[in-house]
Formats: C-alpha cells, structure tokens, sequence
C-alpha cells in the first residue's frame, strides 16, 4: 500500500472535520476498551499472564531460527510446503505462482496485516486474480476501495449508513436491491454474497496469528468463522505470515490465547480458534489438497537483537490504539499505512524508513496508556523515543524545531539563568492570560494553539519559585 | 544463497551466532518434549460437577445454549430443540461412530443424513473431543467421523458432548489429543468454539451469525 504518513499532519486536518469518522471514534472510546476492563477484572491472574506472554515471545524470539526450522520440518513431514521470502517482493511472487499453480480466478481471503503490509491484492489483481476479502469489515473498506483504518476492526471508521449504501451499490448487480436500514439486516447479507465467494474460490489465503513450532500448526483467530471457510473449503490454503510468530508448544499458545482476545475485544475468548496443520490427511471428508506456509521476513531479522527488539513481540490486539488519545481523536487512516496507533508509530519508520514516517513516533502525548494495556508488555513510548532520536540524529527534524530545543538545552544546562527566564516567562504570561485561563494565540506556538488552547499559568510562580516559597529543601 | 539461508543467517547473524548446539540446544528442544503447563487460571479448579457447572455458565455468557439430558433422551433434545426454534426436522449428522450409541429410531420424524452438509441443510448435529469448561468453547478434531464443514456451514450447530469429555482448561485438551493423536501430532484441523459466529464489524455492534452457524446448541450428556 502506498504509504501518506509523511502527509500525517494534513490527514489530520481532515480526519477532525470528518463527522462520519468522529461519530464512529466516539463510539470507539467507550466500546473496545471498557470491555477489556471488564474481562481483565473477570481473570484474577491476568497481570501475571501478561508477564508469562512477554516471556513466552522474548523466548521464542532469541532461539528464532531453531523454532523456525523445528516448524518447517514438521511441516514438511506431513506433506504441506513452506516458502521463506526475504522481501515482500518475494512473498508475493511466492502467492502469485502458488495460485497460478492451482489455475487460480477468485481467492477467498482471510483478514491478513501481512497481506496489508506486502499489497497483496493490488498484486493479485495485476495478475487478473481476483482477491475477495471475506471478514465482514476487510469486505465493506474492500468494496469501498479504502484501506483499514484499524487492525482488528478494519472499517471501525465506518457508519451504519455508509456500510449501507456501500452494500446497494455494489450488490444491486447481484440482486440485492432494498437499502437496507438494520444491521442484522447488512450482516445476512453479506452472508449470502460471501457464502458464494467461498464456494467459487479455488484458493484461500490467511494470515497466522501464531505457529505452534511443536506440531508445525497455524493457528488463527477469528469471531466470524471467515478464517476457517477460507482455510477448509478452497482447494489451496495458503498461510502468510511473519516470522515472529512461531512460538513453541501448544502450552505457550494457550497462554497467548489467554490474554489476546482479551486485550483486542474484550471477550472471554474469540468464538473461532483454530489449529491448521498440514494437508487434508487420507480419509479427511474435507479441507484443503494443498497447504503452504510463506515466512516472511521483510526487515525483521535486522530488528533482532537491537534496541527495537521489543516490537516483534506484538501479538496484534489492537489494544494499543484502542487506548490511545491520539488515535481516538483522528482514527486510523491519517497514519497513512498498514499499522496506525501506537505499534503503527513504532512498526512504520522500521518498515518503511523513519524519513517517510518521521511523524508518527511524534503524534503522541506519551500518557503510558498503550504500554499499561500491552499485553506483552512493549514499552511503546520508550520505543517512540528512540525512533524520534533517531530522526533528530538524522536531521530531518523541522529547523524550528531544532531551533527552539537549542535554546531550551542552553537554558537548561544554566540553572540559574532558567529559573530567571522562566520566571518572567511566567509573569508575562499570566499578565495577558488571567482573565481567559488560557491563550488562544501564543507568539512562537502557532503550530500549537492552532488546534488547542495552551493553558495559562496559574497565581504564584514557577514550581521552583514556589518550593522555594514553602522551603522546600535544598541540594 | 537460498531464500532460506538469507532470512536464517541474518536472524543468527542479528543474535550473533550459529546455528544452536550443546547444551543451548539441548534445553531448547526439552522445552518441546516437555511442553511445561504455564499459568492456568484457578476458576477451572474444582470437582468435575464444577467444572460442568462453569462450561455452562461460560457458554451461556458466550451466547451458545445448554441443556443436560441422559443418553436415551438425546434424540427427543434434538427434536425438541428444533420444534422450539421453528426448524426443520432434518438434520445432517457427522459420521462419528460415537453417535451411534443413541436411539435414533425413537424419533422417527427426525430426518438424517449423515456426512458433508450441502447448501439446503439447516441443521447439524455433531459430537465434539471436548468441552473446555475454562471458557464455554467445544473442540472438534478434523477426520473421517467429523468433517469440519459440519462445524461451519449450517446455521444451526447441535452438539452433543459427553459429560465425561468436560475438561477445565485448555491445556487438558491437549493431553488428550497427544493421547489420540501421539506427542507433537495433531489432526489436518482442531477448532475450538466458542459461542455462534458472531461480528462486530458494523459499528461495533455485536451480531450473530456472521458467516457460521447463529445458534449452538450443547447437549450435555449424563453417563
């Protein structure tokens, strides 16, 4: 997908005007996360489940390559194939020949991030196949030609209405030609049109949520039922997925488990989760002929080891953004790419170059909540840190910027002159703010008051004026 | 270079170093044969009464409905299930040898069929390896007694679960299959469910019956 998250600040204007979405991102706010709340408040062992996870993955990622092979030979062994790609480049052509292979026209997809990250149906698509999403939301941004906006609500940013008028506009040739005004009305329908889609396809492709390198299983996580369809009822399946997510034994997975679908929607457990391993076996009624596995790699072995390792423990529950103020307020689209929110912040400048996504590790307020409710524990601000060190070493912070934090590093290193800067900072400020308590306007902090008011100060001097002034103590 | 060895080598070369061996190795590969229990919550502790006490309560949070009957008045719960809900008296069956062990014929008007659904049939009727009682989810293991279209297809999925086969939590039902299965093996698909297909995809409104089955019905089954 065609990045614009160096545009982030100009989708932004546009993401806070856009009433459709901001009603959609209100509901947002209070749905997803107080859900979690109440399951985490139902697990009494959840905090340590939590620890158990990120160890579980901190684990599997420092003997990466023997989980690796361990799952391949297991594979392999029962008969299914596995594709390592280095590249995106690599994965798609893998998929491309796979389908080719099987005389593929239609493919029942599986909601895939992966997919997202290599542009996999723009690929397809290129070569006259024609990719059919079939998670209800991944199917609604699909007709609409819209990218997801979320990582597990994909058209979170979508109304009722909208979805709609989307379903009369490109079912009508099908038959269906009432607007309808109910959603268990819109969820039947796409039933009905999918149910076909399944039936005609001749290849399916999912994502993995994790693989078991004990059994050589994939294993997916779905409420729908769309994952295991597509994984049953083609003759192909084809598993994409990246290369953090082996894990070791089934034991591990269900500690995963425990804490994943808690953390994404807050349910107990998601209604689908499945064990894939292998081939249809002789005398199995059903399931596929044909099961590949494709490793991709595409810039994660170089993470490894490095400072930024902590990011591929993310398990993609969405968590994150569901939590995030940023998020909340301008959605998922004015990140520009695959991955909004706060792993989005952190996953883009890795992915696709910190010149390109400079700004997201910048659009946060640092308020921790992401890293509270990680549920593999990922110091996500510690992460963003890095990546906006990184960007100022490189010097493709703005000049002014970079202006105004020379001047604030000389005041800082001279205690003195600080506090007598700031001191009259402080009175000057609170000459002209008073009577409002806040400044619509600011001198220098244009870019700042544009969007919000900046507080005034309040009676009684600076922090250091005033611990001075109840003598405070002394070093 | 293979594919292969460019992604191995650079993720040894970011580890910085070889391919595992000696004792590092060594304890990597017992933590396969081991596969130790991790954290398992205490909800799932209890007599086996508990446990099936918790799978129904789970079950119903999850949306799915439950009834205990005895062996002999299984096919009379079907039956009545489907009066109930204006369905059909037809049903597709799985061909599990272990649904051999009810009466059948004492229902007469219930239509049966047994193996893959096809687009006209409504219901289905299948055992299940397991029921979890940690989380209200039934498992279905793939083979010739129980293809796992009969899971998904239908729009209404009839489970009948023996008492006995109630396990507390996830982690048993992983003995059991390395107990039918053997150590490391595992069938073509294991699906664990947990309520009816469901979607929040339209304004994250909760609806049943995304692209499964809308209703699961669990027969519990007294030995």
């Amino acid at each position: 997908m065609q990045s614009t998250a160096h545009a982030f600040k100009d989708n932004v204007e546009h993401a806070l005007v856009d009433d459709n979405l901001q009603q959609s991102l209100a509901l947002l706010k209070v749905g997803f996360s107080e859900r979690r709340r109440q399951a985490v408040e139902r697990l009494p062992e959840f905090e340590a489940l939590r620890d158990r996870a990120r160890d579980i993955k901190n684990h599997a990622l420092a003997h990466l390559d023997f989980y690796l092979e361990t799952f391949e030979a297991k594979v392999l062994a029962l008969g299914g194939h596995v594709h390592w790609a280095p590249t995106a480049e690599d994965a798609r052509h893998i998929i491309l020949d796979i389908c080719r292979e099987a005389g593929a026209r239609t493919v029942a997809k599986s909601k895939s991030m992966i997919a997202e990250e290599i542009a996999l149906n723009n690929h397809l698509e290129a070569a006259g196949i024609e990719p059919v999403e079939t998670d209800l939301g991944e199917y609604i941004i699909q007709l609409r030609r819209e990218p997801p906006s979320h990582i597990i609500a994909p058209a979170v940013h979508l109304t009722k209405d909208q979805v709609a008028d989307t379903f009369l506009e490109h079912h009508r040739k099908l038959g269906f030609d009432k607007r309808l005004s109910e959603r268990g009305d819109l969820v039947a329908e796409a039933r009905q049109v999918l149910r076909r889609r399944f039936q005609e396809a001749d290849v399916g492709i999912t994502g993995a949520n994790f693989l078991v390198a004990e059994t050589g299983s994939s294993m997916l996580v779905t409420n729908e039922g769309n994952a295991d369809l597509s994984n049953t009822l083609p003759r192909v399946h084809i598993v994409l997925a990246s290369i953090e997510k082996v894990i070791p034994t089934l034991e591990d997975a269900a500690t995963l488990l425990r804490v994943l679908a808690r953390s994404a929607t807050g349910q107990e457990w998601s209604s689908y989760t499945t064990f894939n391993t292998g081939p249809r076996r002789p005398g199995d009624p059903d399931g596929p002929a044909q099961y590949h596995v494709v490793l991709l790699d595409n810039g994660r072995s170089g993470v490894l080891g490095t400072q930024m390792q902590d990011m591929l423990r993310c398990i993609r529950c969405g968590a994150c953004m569901n939590h995030c103020p940023v998020y909340g307020a301008v959605g998922g689209h004015a990140y520009g790419w695959v991955y909004p929110g706060p792993i989005g912040a952190v996953l883009t400048p890795q992915l696709i170059g910190v010149e390109e996504a400079g700004n997201l590790p910048n659009a946060s307020t640092f308020c921790g909540r992401c890293e509270s409710v990680c549920p593999v524990r990922i110091p996500l601000p510690k992460l963003m840190r890095h990546w906006r060190e990184r960007e100022f070493e490189r010097h493709l912070t703005p000049a002014s910027i970079r202006q105004g934090l020379a001047m604030w590093a000389f005041l800082a290193c001279r205690p003195a002159l600080y506090r007598r800067v700031t001191g009259i900072a402080n009175r000057v400020l609170a000459l002209f703010g008073r009577v409002a308590g806040r400044y619509g306007w600011l001198p220098l902090a244009g870019g700042w008051t544009r969007y919000r008011d900046f507080p005034a100060p309040q009676r009684g001097g600076t922090f250091h004026a005033q611990w001075r002034a109840r003598g405070g103590a002394r070093r | 270079m293979s594919a292969r060895d460019q992604v191995l080598g650079a993720i040894r070369r970011s580890l910085k170093r070889g391919a595992l061996s000696g004792e590092a190795r060594a304890a990597v590969e017992a933590h396969l044969r081991e596969h130790p229990v991790n954290i398992v919550p205490a909800r799932t502790a209890g007599t086996h009464e508990d446990r099936v006490r918790l799978l129904e309560q789970w079950a119903a949070f999850n949306h799915a409905t439950t009834a205990r009957v005895v062996a002999a008045d299984v096919p009379g719960a079907v039956s009545d299930y489907l009066a109930s809900n204006n369905l059909p008296a037809r049903v597709v069956m799985a061909p599990d040898p272990a649904l051999d062990h009810y009466d059948w014929n004492s229902r007469p008007m219930l239509e049966r069929r047994r193996g893959l659904p096809e687009d006209a049939d409504r219901v289905t009727v299948t055992g299940a390896l397991a029921g979890v009682a940690e989380t209200g989810t039934l498992v279905f293991a793939s083979g010739p007694e129980h293809p796992t279209s009969l899971n998904l297809l239908p729009e209404t999925h009839v489970v009948v679960l023996r008492e006995a086969d109630v396990v507390g939590p996830l982690e048993e039902v992983f003995t059991r299959l390395r107990a039918r299965y053997g150590e490391g093996v595992m069938p073509r698909t294991v699906n664990t469910v947990t309520g009816p297909s469901r979607t929040g995809d339209v304004e994250q409104q909760l609806e049943l019956g995304a692209h499964g089955p809308r209703r699961l019905h669990i027969l519990i089954v007294r030995d």
